[in-house]
């Protein structure tokens, strides 16, 4: 069911590198994948996918939920690199 | 020497307010015995120095308010390394967090904080509560205190490896597949996992989102109540929290009906003596006038394919954000790219690159609906059999694990791992509550190994499950 080039497909996907664990993913995925593969076959009551929802989305009224700065001292202390306040990134646009 | 870390949290906050011993006693103890059994067991990632003002203010709070300060002031917990300590590192057991610093204080600490409770230390897990045996942690395995060849279980393996071997005197956990519970049945702890949106998530480092709820983990139900009681409740911060009265209340019956699945009982792989010590359970339970019924759960075998497709969908989806941009592991390449592929590969370990892969397969847009969808569907019919259920009983009873404790490194096949869930998943799936309470041991090598029973009861009935825990208990004690 799972090959080398579907592992590798997924792995970029989720832009993740596997090179060692590459042989042992596709023979695992092959089992557990095949283990899953069992609901496939259940029958289930027909109106079960249609069925609404128990978890709904909850949202919240438009506002300020803290003063606004209050964290970020605490927030910037956790960047890999930044300039006073602001978060040093990558360029990513090439203006050659 | 004296054993104030072996405590129950009851017996503590009575011997604090007879001043048998001070918060700062009941502090060194378990501090001591933490670093004393630490090396042999790993429970702990980090144990945290003494906070001498917040012991203070627990000693002033019971020589003021004595019998009116709450049970849990001056009390050492342990906490699991998913729940933000501002300040603290929370590593959900990553190299991916290994030096994160919790910015904020989840909702569970504020509470515990303002209840005058003490924190010793985050605790041993799998990384990012993927496992189910603590062997997933980026630092290391825990050793079960009752044979240390054996994992604690899993994933809050170091919760319940410190309160078994009195490391502390209560802990928290969390439970996504039963991550709370299934590490109480292998130490001989008691461990709920709470009605889903019973106790606020705000601050609690994500697995998988539609299942993961905060548990606590106790030398005694009695404790494990207290514990809830003080971290429950409905929270602006986690718009998943539900009110009290979302669910019917049902009085907590004398008589209680015990549902037992029979199909499941005879499933492969369940070892014969926790068989044997779930029937004698059931026996003292008939014995002392209650009901054992048997029921059918025709879905609770093919819920645990449909609780792992929706567990890799959740997990690859929540683990998206770590991205080596704005905090944690953060490696540098050539291009953005790089540094997002360099930092995942670098900051994730086994377990949690296999789930987040397979979780990129069963949401790709070719298998959506033969997985996702068909495991949402599935989830939904089982709810639906679990309520049919409870119609005719209100308890349900299986063993929580199926073995006692296995040997480090001996389940190396990932599907092997997961198979071991089959009870507890039913829980995360249903969003009911569940509870694991000792049933007995085991002699394995010389040694006494735990098993837990495990029950679940209607959403928010935890009292019921409550009820029947302290049975099983006090049988074990008699």
């Amino acid at each position: 069911m799972a090959s080398v080039h579907d592992v590798k497909k997924l792995a970029a996907l989720a832009r993740i590198s596997v090179a060692e664990e590459l042989p042992s993913f596709v023979k695992e995925f092959d089992a557990i994948l095949a283990y899953m593969s069992q609901l496939e076959i259940l029958d289930l009551p027909s109106d079960s996918a249609a069925e609404t929802p128990r978890l709904r989305n909850v949202m919240r009224e438009d506002g300020e939920p803290h003063e606004p700065g209050a964290y970020t001292e605490k927030i910037a202390a956790q960047f890999p690199a930044c300039e006073g306040d602001a978060l040093v990134v990558k360029q990513v646009i090439s203006h050659e | 020497m004296n054993k104030f870390n072996e405590f129950t949290l009851r017996e503590a906050a009575r011997a604090l307010r007879a001043h048998e011993c001070s918060v700062r006693d009941l502090w060194d103890a378990c501090h001591a015995a933490a670093e004393r059994e630490n090396p042999a067991l790993h429970a702990y990632l980090e144990i945290f120095d003494a906070d001498d003002t917040a012991i203070e203010r627990a000693q002033t709070r019971i020589d003021t308010e004595g019998d009116n300060a709450p049970l849990l002031t001056g009390i050492p917990l342990a906490l699991k390394d998913n729940i933000l300590i501002e300040g603290k590192v929370a590593s959900a057991a990553s190299k991916m967090l290994e030096n994160y610093r919790a910015t904020y204080d989840a909702t569970v600490v504020t509470k515990l904080r303002d209840a005058g409770a003490l924190f010793l230390g985050r605790t041993n897990m799998d990384e990012f509560a993927l496992g189910g045996s603590t062997e997933n942690s980026a630092f290391g395995v825990t050793h079960n205190p009752h044979d240390t060849t054996r994992v604690a279980g899993g994933t809050s393996g170091g919760s319940a490896a410190a309160v078994a071997a009195h490391l502390c005197i209560a802990a928290l956990g969390t439970d996504t597949g039963g991550s709370v519970r299934n590490p109480a049945s292998y130490c001989g702890v008691a461990g709920l996992k709470p009605t889903y949106g019973g106790v606020s998530r705000s601050g609690v480092i994500a697995a998988a989102s539609s299942f993961d709820q905060v548990g606590p983990l106790a030398k005694t139900v009695e404790d494990l109540e207290i514990l809830y009681e003080a971290i429950r409740g409905r929270d602006p911060l986690d718009s998943t929290t539900i009110p009290d009265d979302l669910y019917p209340k049902k009085a907590v019956p004398q008589r209680l009906r015990v549902g037992v699945p029979q199909q499941m009982m005879s499933r492969e792989g369940i070892d014969a003596e926790v068989r044997a010590a779930f029937d004698a359970t059931l026996a003292t339970w008939r014995d002392a006038g209650h009901e054992i019924v048997d029921i059918e759960l025709s879905l609770a075998e093919p819920a645990l394919a449909a609780y792992y497709i929706i567990n890799f969908a959740e997990v690859s989806t929540n683990l998206a954000r770590y991205d080596g941009i704005r905090y944690g592991a953060a490696k540098r390449g050539e291009t953005l790219l790089d540094d997002y592929l360099e930092s995942r590969t670098a900051g994730f370990g086994p377990e949690t690159r296999r789930r987040i892969l397979l979780g990129t397969y069963v949401l790709s847009a070719g298998y959506i609906d033969a997985y996702y969808r068909k495991a949402v569907a599935a989830r939904n019919a089982l709810t639906r059999e679990f309520d049919e259920a409870f119609t005719k009983v209100d308890v349900i009873a299986t063993p929580t694990m199926p073995t006692p404790a296995f040997k480090v490194g001996e389940k190396s096949d990932p599907l092997s791992l997961y198979l071991e869930d089959a009870f507890t998943i039913l829980a995360n799936l249903t969003g009911m509550p569940g509870l694991s309470v000792p049933m007995g041991t085991v002699a394995r090598e010389g040694n006494a190994l735990p098993m837990g029973l495990h029950i679940t009861a209607p959403h928010q009935a935890e009292a019921t499950l409550f009820a029947a825990a302290r049975m099983v208990e006090k049988g074990q004690r008699s």
